[in-house]
Order: C-alpha cells, then sequence, then structure tokens
C-alpha cells in the first residue's frame, strides 16, 4: 500500500496538470515555473557521482537521511528536467525509505508527460525514478543494519 | 501560410502539396519541418512508387525466371542508371546499393581497407566528421595498426586547403572527407582534396550524405575514387543508399559481405565472385525503397537541382538575417559557400529546452551533437541547435522560427 501523502502530492500535481488541458507550450512553462522552486542545490554536491546516468539532460540528485526520512535535493542543467525531476522531489521529499521503495507513481500516466518521458527522454526519466529508490535501498538497509 | 515569392521559377506551395506529412498538425500547431539534415520528407511520387511495387510487382530479383521478378529486376536496376546519370558515373556497374551512407563507408573501411591498408599507413578525415566517416576508420586503424590523422576546423567551420597537403604525405593511403557538413552546413573543397590525395597515391573517398540533395555531384569532375550516399536525404525512402565506386578498384577489392548474388560459382571447395557490382550486393537487398529511389531522383531532376539549391541559399541567406535579431545566438558554421543548414546556440537556453519548446510550437529541428562529437568539442560545446532547410521550406516558416526562439529566450532572461 502506498503512502497516503505520496498519493496526495500524486493526485494534487494531476488536478494542476488537468487544467493545462495537454497544451504542450504551457506544460512546458508549468514544469519550468516548477524546476525554478526547486531548492538550489549546493555546486559541491553537484559531482559525477550525483549525475542520474542515462539521461540526456544532466540530472543530479543527492539524497539524506534525518530520524527515518530521505531527504532528497536535485538540479538539471536544462530547465525542463529541471522540472521533471521537481515533480519527483516534491513527491518523495521527506517519506520513509519503505514509502518510497512502495511508492506507486501513477501520476505519469495520468497527466499527459508521455511527450516527456516518451522514447528518448523515458530512459532519462524512469533512471531517475530509480535512482531515487536506489537511495532508500541504501538507507533501508543501513538503517537495518544499524538497528 | 500564403504563397511565397521566390527568385526561383520554383512554386513552393505546389512543391508542398507533394509532400503529404507537411499538412498535419503537432501539438496542436501547423508542422513546420526543420530537420531535413536528419531525413526529408517523402514526396506523394516516392511514397507511390513504394506501394506500387508491393502491390504490383513485388518478386526476388536477378533469380526468377518469372513476369514478376523481371519487372522487379528491370525497376531495380532502373534506378542504377538513373543513379549513375544522376551522379554522372561512367558506367552503371560503379553504383552499389547499400542500406545509405554508414553502409557505404563500412563497405569500402571493410572490403578495401581490409585488403589495401598497412601498419603505419595514414588515413585522413577531417575534423568535421560524422561519427560515421570516423568510426569505421578508427576500426580500421585499430586492426591494421594504421594512424587516423585529422583536417582540423577553424573558427567559421571551414578547413584550409594548405593545411590539408600538410596533411597528406607518402604514408597517406585513404582520405575520406564530408562534402557538406551535417552539423555546420560547410561545402568542404572536395575536389581539390581529391587531386592532392592522388598526387600522393591516395585513395579519396567523399561522404556525400548531405550533398546528393544540395550540391552539384558529378563524380568524373570531382575525380573521387568513391562516393556515398543516402537515399533517405534527398527525398528518398529511408534504408537505400549507393556506393560509387570506381571500376578499377571497385574490382581489385575483396567483396563485403558473403552470401547469394554476389557469388559466381560455389562449391565447398572454392566459391567464385560476382562481378561488380553484385560482388558488393550480397543477399536479397531493400528492393522496394531502391524502386522508389529512382522516383526520388527524378523528382529531385524535375524540379532542377540548380533551381532547388538556389532556393535553399536564397532561404538559408534568410535564416541568417533574420536569426541574428535573436539576442544571445550564437552561430557555428558561418562560411560562404554552405548547404542550408543554420547551427546555433542561445546564451541561456540549453539546446533540449529549446528544441522541446520549438517542438510545442510545432517546429521540428535537431538538438545535440549531431553525431559530431568530436567538432562540438572542438568548439568547447555540448552540442547546437539545428534548423536545416530543404526545398519545401518557406521565409515565412524562417520568420515563424525567428519569431519563436525570440518568444523563447524572452522566458529565460
Amino acid at each position: 500500500m502506498s503512502n497516503q501523502s505520496i498519493n496526495n502530492i500524486q493526485d494534487d500535481i494531476i488536478e494542476k496538470f488537468s487544467m493545462l488541458d495537454g497544451d504542450m507550450e504551457m506544460m512546458i512553462g508549468y514544469l519550468m515555473e516548477l524546476g525554478q522552486k526547486l531548492p538550489e542545490m549546493p555546486e559541491s554536491l553537484k559531482t559525477e557521482e550525483q549525475i542520474v546516468k542515462g539521461c540526456q539532460s544532466k540530472v543530479w540528485l543527492y539524497a539524506s537521511e534525518d530520524n527515518g526520512k530521505i531527504y532528497f535535493q536535485a538540479d538539471s542543467n536544462t530547465a525542463i528536467t529541471k522540472g521533471l525531476v521537481s515533480l519527483l522531489v516534491s513527491i518523495l521529499n521527506g517519506q520513509t525509505a519503505n514509502d518510497i521503495l512502495d511508492a506507486d507513481l501513477y501520476f505519469i500516466h495520468k497527466i499527459n508527460m508521455n511527450r516527456f518521458i516518451g522514447t528518448q527522454r523515458s530512459n532519462g526519466f524512469m533512471s531517475m525514478i530509480k535512482q531515487f529508490k536506489m537511495y532508500a535501498f541504501a538507507y533501508k538497509t543501513k538503517l537495518e543494519n544499524e538497528a | 501560410m500564403s504563397s511565397i515569392a521566390t527568385e526561383t521559377n520554383l512554386d513552393i506551395q505546389k512543391i508542398r502539396a507533394d509532400f503529404p506529412i507537411l499538412s498535419q498538425k503537432v501539438n496542436g500547431k501547423p508542422l513546420v519541418y526543420f530537420d531535413n539534415a536528419a531525413t526529408t520528407q517523402k514526396p506523394k511520387q516516392v511514397i507511390n512508387a513504394i506501394t506500387q511495387y508491393y502491390e504490383g510487382y513485388n518478386a526476388n530479383i536477378h533469380r526468377g525466371l518469372h513476369s514478376l521478378a523481371e519487372k522487379a529486376t528491370t525497376a531495380f536496376e532502373a534506378t542504377r542508371t538513373t543513379f549513375q546519370q544522376f551522379i554522372n558515373a561512367a558506367e552503371s556497374e560503379e553504383v552499389i546499393f547499400t542500406k545509405g551512407t554508414t553502409d557505404s563507408i563500412n563497405l569500402v573501411a571493410t572490403a578495401y581497407g581490409r585488403k589495401f591498408i598497412q601498419p603505419g599507413d595514414e588515413i585522413l578525415v577531417s575534423g568535421m566528421e560524422h561519427h560515421s566517416n570516423i568510426v569505421p576508420w578508427q576500426m580500421l586503424c585499430e586492426e591494421k595498426g594504421a594512424i587516423l590523422k585529422v583536417i582540423p576546423v577553424h573558427k567559421d567551420g571551414a578547413i584550409s586547403i594548405d593545411e590539408v597537403k600538410e596533411l597528406i604525405t607518402e604514408k597517406t593511403k585513404m582520405v575520406s572527407v564530408v562534402f557538406a557538413s551535417n552539423s555546420l552546413g560547410t561545402v568542404n573543397p572536395v575536389k581539390e582534396i581529391a587531386q592532392l590525395a592522388h598526387q600522393a597515391g591516395a585513395v579519396m573517398m567523399i561522404d556525400g550524405a548531405q550533398a546528393a540533395s544540395h550540391c552539384k555531384v558529378d563524380v568524373q569532375d570531382l575525380d573521387c575514387d568513391f562516393f556515398a550516399t543516402s537515399g533517405h536525404k534527398m527525398y528518398g525512402p529511408t534504408g537505400s543508399g549507393i556506393l560509387y565506386g570506381k571500376r578499377a578498384i571497385l574490382e581489385k577489392m575483396n567483396p563485403y559481405q558473403g552470401g547469394g548474388e554476389m557469388i559466381k560459382d560455389v562449391s565447398f571447395k572454392k566459391t567464385t565472385y560476382n562481378d561488380i557490382p553484385y560482388k558488393f550486393e550480397a543477399g536479397t537487398p531493400n528492393i522496394a525503397d531502391i524502386v522508389a529511389l529512382k522516383a526520388a531522383v527524378e523528382y529531385i531532376n524535375a524540379l532542377g537541382k540548380e533551381n532547388i539549391v538556389r532556393h535553399e541559399n536564397e532561404i538559408t541567406a534568410h535564416a541568417h538575417k533574420r536569426l541574428a535579431e535573436v539576442p544571445g545566438i550564437n552561430f557555428y558554421g558561418t562560411t560562404e559557400n554552405k548547404v542550408s543548414v543554420v547551427s546555433f546556440t542561445l546564451d541561456n537556453v540549453h539546446p533540449y529546452d529549446a528544441g522541446m519548446m520549438l517542438d510545442a510550437k510545432g517546429i521540428a529541428v535537431r538538438t545535440g551533437h549531431h553525431c559530431t562529437q568530436p567538432l562540438m568539442d572542438h568548439f568547447g560545446i555540448e552540442g547546437t541547435i539545428r534548423a536545416s532547410f530543404s526545398v519545401y521550406n518557406t521565409k515565412e516558416e524562417i520568420d515563424f522560427l525567428a519569431e519563436s526562439l525570440k518568444d523563447i529566450v524572452s522566458k529565460f532572461s
């Protein structure tokens, strides 16, 4: 079962995107706006190790843990991709490792995002999701070992 | 879009009507197709030729005795003759059908290179080559212990013939240079380079992928030993291409692939090979698309290549003028002698963002390194935005691109 707050955030995203009526220019504009709101990622964290593999444009993703919850910092060298990664950050930030691992990210299929994640982009976007989940898995393992 | 007046005698609106794909909407906006250097759209004459082949005379060629096979063979060989005339080859046997330019270059690197390139030999390419005119030679060099040398590219996207002179030595055995750059549009002095190559005893290959529909091509006048091009970049089908080679050289080459068609006699003791061009055409070829390639050549001939080039030059000049109005634009490939490619970057706007935002407006451009990573490294950039034009593009479309770019740039300032 997915965490309720993860689904609530997704539902909120779906509602906002539904108002754009599938208009590509408006969707891009909205994604760019979301990207701009993403908290700035310190340059020191943008290392080669933090780059998400498989992306057409560069994405950096960094995770930290506090009190059993995982926090993400992300950035991209392109405005639209930054918007895409910011959607994932807004959904998964501050969730527990288990909730992130269990998350069913159904919003992807409900906001007419195919153009952004289809074909060329798909590897990139899917790698981003995989990277979020890998961080969650790594912290889950670490926390279990510490317990 | 209103009808346009050009200095040529071409009726562009009438031409556009020949291309069914152009009338569609993309993302709710009329399609503006500016990715012609990647592949051109196909006129209904070409599309019909494919349909007619499959509906009327689909059969395997050269071997069958029956009427359909005869008809298919005749059509297939008619493309060879048409293409021979199109590039002014001395004989139709010097035209080999391939999948495209990449296949043609690999054929030469394999069937010529493996036989004649020795350790320590030098192969010369330019710094603006497509990966397909770099990697096959690198593979050959690795196998043979030969050395790949590179003609430097200058700031304006041109090479210097004086530097070519210096780089061609008695060690040079193969020179392979692109006629017209897919990333920059630069047209290279391939005829002069061929002369220099021959003076040094080297063989000259021309990558003509972009040139076939945008430049006058006369392989005898160019005096090149090999010329490769792709059908799909000249209004023809994908998967159809040619390799031109001089008879004397083709005859002494090894076969490329083994199989049916390329043999004279096969026994388990020894196989003898067929004559050119069949020696290089193993297996059932892409008959339908090669048959339809003839329609593409005829389409170009009917419009007149010089008329096409004049129109393309005119709209390319218009594009340089209008796009120069876009704040923060930087052009790559600014030499006088170029084909209809305009490559640029925008300050503060990543090519990916620009490409996606243009697509949202219905404009198809290419963004990225255009399979010329060494060239992009040379300019110190990750990639460019490339608008490449064809005979069916209009000044109005270019005006729309310029206005769209201004709008995009304003969102990033």
